[in-house]
């Protein structure tokens, strides 16, 4: 069994990272752990939890910025800024349910380490794009900071950039600053029925080039519930009168291409948020890749997979997120997969698979020779005695 | 301002270095002469000059590589370059380095509306990604006021903002890809046209990274549908508390306007007798708000936007009614910096950020500071994100007007730290802010960003002397100190 360890304060978890890089000891670092089983598994001894790192120390709904401990739960930050009208402009996903975790348990230092963002990513931006700064403590035992609290900045390297996204590799999170936004006032959905998978990419490419601000382009080829006819949903945000305006417009737009249809503020909400949480695929247990390339290349990359390994998809991000839940196989059909992506450029990460899966499947793309080797010296200067989540992103 | 100090050393093999690029270029491109170098000797920050030692102007990927590679083997410093309008001093060369220029890589190499990206070459100035795709209705998004002049590759470097930047993001928010070269001379692609390239996000910060990381070679960006509308609204306030009131109270009811700039009353005064933009010379501050979007919603935004300011009790309250009154209310705005120009023999930009609350109480101590130093200042901000601009009026000709304006500037910048913001919102360190880092950064955060510098180029020859106060040499920098056998933290909860 490995030893559980939760510092209360950033100094003790600079205290365990010291030792541990004295001693040259591996750590696991997590949040309440509910995206542990995302990436490769990693052998450590000691367990690092951020709970007793939790709580909002700054938050001022005028200033849009809001600081909090990296251990601070999500749920939390999301119930104090709706409050104020407020929330993450980047709908955060919770993919605990996916992987296996209960649902609501996601932790700010987690969703920013993953940098996981929901459907409005395209237009608002990833969670890369809304931390303003950050604490740490990196692999050397040392606690640093970098950015700030304020939206422009461009004071010495964007280091808030690099962690997000590093699954802890670079350093353990303490304290996060993000940027909050004010939470559109309504927001609806366009549907259009039954396009197939090119027809489907033709309506969204047109919808997101068009001047009527889509916050949200996905495509259901199952249907929703799963077993209807395709699906295709565009939202639109905004004040109301705006947005009763816009949603004429786009149905006159799209009119050609088939159906034209529309949820209202409660169905939409639903939809996005299943959407979000890539709802559909819980509770499957074939390998699940997430995989993001040019958006119009979407359809033809989904149809390729399917041709080659079956399976059920979403398309999110205009075209440019595909989710494939797969059938089994041995390579949880990493080559078919990263096959059908090569020629159009994206990545592709096996988000769900068993763990002996992961540990023999690059999750993340591997990155050409001479970027691995960067790659690798830039961990090297954060971590020198890779003791910080050993292996997680290969 | 500390200047680098050349290495005689390098200065020494100047013709040697001279013949290798020559080969390496066999078109031409290399600047020797003296004369030709002058053109070279500043970059925005013009009170601070230096001959390059050779400036040398590629003519594609494969020269800059071999360019780099060549210095990198004679241990020649470069400083990367592009329109040359950094206001840090980010782009002033060095007596010992070669001026890389990119202002011949200056081909756009793919329009793609279906993926909404556009790839181009550095040197391709900003303004000309929006010409390109203008007539599809596409532009973009980030508009520095330099946007004639300044290249995407410099604007990737500053991680350059614009007037539009509070709905539609800085330079990082908007970029999808660039290929760069290392010192070594190695090419490497990061991002492309997808998002979030997976791995580290090394695009998150060679973008901001001034020059120090490689050389960017080619750029994606994304490109937006332009908004069916843009209508302005010009407010007049009679004290800046109350311009600072209705910047909060916009936001906090909700509302993120496409652009909101404040002037105070020397720039109110100084763009009025510049443009004639029909700007109230009563007003203590004035607020230019841009609302974008489909018509409908603009209105609606311009109907509550002016509601605010009449409670607040704006004494100029006037809404464009078509294209050519929007511009009109920006035209002032836009030539803030001629302008200023006209009412003094010398200025000089700050670009620090602070919390936008605080914004009458700085400009209060600004105030304070420019009587101590007797230097008058003109105040135009990106008020929406707290990034001020405060031009500080000076001669040049006047035995240490200069000095007396560094010193007040720099004052305004630790003020920005003091109150919760930070050096530098847009123009970037460079050389004119890197001794104010430590007002920010203590020595282990410096060590950690110097150390990022260290894995792109561990022999320090990309832009050496820019942004960081204190140079550590890789080798020290990568060594652990181990303190072993320390109590193993007895206080800590287990489980
Ligand atoms: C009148 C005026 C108004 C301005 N307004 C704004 C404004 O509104 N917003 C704003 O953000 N800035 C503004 N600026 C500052 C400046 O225009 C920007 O910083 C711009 O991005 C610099 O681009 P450039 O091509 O001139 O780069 P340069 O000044 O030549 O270089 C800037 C930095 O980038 C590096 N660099 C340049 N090209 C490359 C490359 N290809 N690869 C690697 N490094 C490179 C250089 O080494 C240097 O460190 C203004 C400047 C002026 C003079």
């Amino acid at each position: 069994m490995s030893e559980i360890l939760r510092p209360q304060t950033a100094d003790q978890a600079r205290e365990v990272l010291a030792w541990a890089a004295a001693e040259e000891k591996p750590v696991d670092l997590r949040g309440a752990g509910s995206k542990h089983r995302l990436g490769h598994p990693v052998a450590a001894d000691i367990v690092l939890e951020t709970a007793g790192l939790s709580g909002i120390s700054l938050y001022e709904p005028e200033e849009l910025v809001l600081t909090a401990g990296a251990g601070t739960p999500l749920a939390e930050i999301v119930a104090t800024l709706d409050a104020h009208g407020q929330g993450l402009a980047f709908e955060p996903p919770d993919l605990g349910p996916l992987l296996g975790a209960p649902p609501d348990h996601a932790t700010l230092g987690g969703v920013v380490s993953c940098n996981l963002a929901g459907p409005r990513r395209p237009t608002a931006g990833a969670v890369r794009d809304h931390v303003l700064g950050f604490h740490a403590v990196s692999g050397r035992g040392e606690a640093f900071k970098s950015g700030g609290r304020v939206v422009k900045n461009v004071t010495g390297f964007d280091l808030s950039k690099l962690v997000c996204g590093a699954f802890g590799t670079l350093g353990l999170l303490t304290r996060i600053t993000v940027k909050v936004l004010p939470k559109p006032e309504r927001a609806v959905t366009v549907t259009l029925t039954g396009l197939d998978m090119d027809a489907a990419g033709r309506a969204m490419t047109r919808a997101l080039g068009s001047p009527l601000a889509v916050s949200g382009a996905a495509h259901l080829p199952d249907g929703d519930p799963a077993g209807g006819p395709p699906l295709t949903a565009l939202r639109l945000e905004g004040p109301p009168s705006s947005v009763a305006a816009r949603c004429q417009g786009l149905g006159a737009l799209l009119s050609d291409l088939g159906a034209v249809g529309a949820l209202d503020e409660a169905e939409s909400a639903d939809l996005w948020t299943r959407l979000r949480d890539v709802a559909p695929f819980v509770g499957g247990d074939g390998p699940l890749w997430r995989i993001s390339l040019p958006p119009a290349a979407g359809p033809a990359v989904a149809e390729a997979i399917r041709a080659r390994a079956g399976g059920r998809f979403l398309l999110d991000w205009g075209g440019g997120l595909i989710w494939a839940a797969l059938p089994e196989a041995t390579d949880a059909h990493a080559a078919t997969v990263r096959g059908a992506l090569a020629p159009h450029g994206g990545h592709a990460t096996l988000v769900r698979a068993s763990e002996s899966q992961r540990r023999a499947v690059p999750v993340f793309e591997p990155p050409p020779g001479p970027l691995a080797e960067l790659t690798r010296r830039v961990r090297q200067g954060f971590d020198p005695k890779g003791i910080l989540n050993p292996g997680r992103m290969g | 301002m500390r200047m680098p100090v050349p290495d005689e050393t390098i200065v020494a093999r100047r013709d040697d270095i001279i013949d290798a690029l020559r080969e390496a270029m066999p078109g031409g491109g290399l600047i020797v002469d003296e004369t030709e170098l002058k053109a070279y000797e500043c970059d925005g920050l013009t009170a601070y000059t230096e001959l390059p030692m050779i400036v040398a102007l590629p003519e594609d990927t494969e020269q800059v590589a071999a360019i780099l590679r060549i210095c990198h083997e004679m241990g020649v410093n470069v400083v990367p370059r592009g329109a040359g309008t950094s206001l840090s001093g980010g782009a002033i060369p060095r007596g010992d380095a070669v001026t890389l220029g990119l202002a011949r890589l200056n081909r756009i190499l793919d329009i793609d509306f279906d993926n909404r990206a556009v790839t181009a070459q550095p040197g391709v100035t900003n303004l000309a990604i929006t010409r390109a795709v203008e007539d599809r209705g596409f532009y973009y998004a980030p508009d520095p006021s330099s946007q004639i002049a300044c290249t995407i590759g410099g604007n990737v470097a500053e991680n350059s903002g614009g007037v539009h930047c509070l709905k539609y993001g800085l330079t990082t928010n908007n970029l999808l890809g660039v290929e760069m070269v290392l010192m070594t001379g190695e090419r490497l692609r990061l991002g492309g046209k997808h998002l979030d390239a997976g791995g580290l996000d090394l695009l998150g910060v060679v973008c901001g990274s001034e020059g120090l990381l490689g050389i960017v070679t080619e750029v994606t960006v994304r490109i937006l549908r332009a908004p069916e509308t843009a209508r302005a609204l010009l407010i007049g306030f009679p004290s800046t508390h109350a311009a600072g009131d209705c910047v909060a109270r916009i936001i906090g009811r909700g509302i993120i306007p496409a652009g909101l700039e404040m002037m105070d009353r020397p720039a109110i005064g100084a763009a009025e007798a510049f443009v004639k933009a029909g700007y109230p010379l009563d007003a203590e501050a004035l607020l230019i708000v841009e609302l974008d979007g489909p018509a409908s919603e603009v209105d609606e935004l311009i109907e509550r936007v002016s509601e605010i300011a009449r409670t607040l009790g704006a004494s100029t309250l006037r809404a464009s009614r078509d294209e050519a009154e929007r511009q009109k209310f920006w035209a002032g705005r836009k030539a803030a910096f001629p302008a200023t120009g006209m009412i003094s023999p010398d200025y000089y930009c700050m670009d620090g950020t602070i919390p936008r609350r605080a914004l009458p109480r700085v400009l209060d101590r600004i105030n304070h500071l420019s009587e101590r130093y007797r230097l008058k200042v003109a105040n135009v901000f990106h008020a929406g994100d707290g990034n001020l601009h405060p031009l500080v009026l000076y001669d040049a000709n006047l035995p240490g007007e200069l000095e007396s304006a560094e010193k007040f500037g720099a004052d305004i910048l630790r003020l920005c730290v003091e109150f919760g913001g930070v050096l530098t919102g847009e123009h970037g360190v460079g050389l004119e802010k890197r001794d104010l880092m430590e007002t920010m950064f203590d020595a282990v955060d410096l060590e950690h960003q110097q150390r990022l510098k260290c894995a792109f180029d561990p022999d320090n020859r990309l832009n050496p002397g820019k942004v960081f106060p204190t140079l550590h040499r890789c080798a020290e920098l990568g060594r652990v100190h181990v303190k072993r056998g320390e109590v193993r933290f007895p206080d800590l909860p287990r489980f």
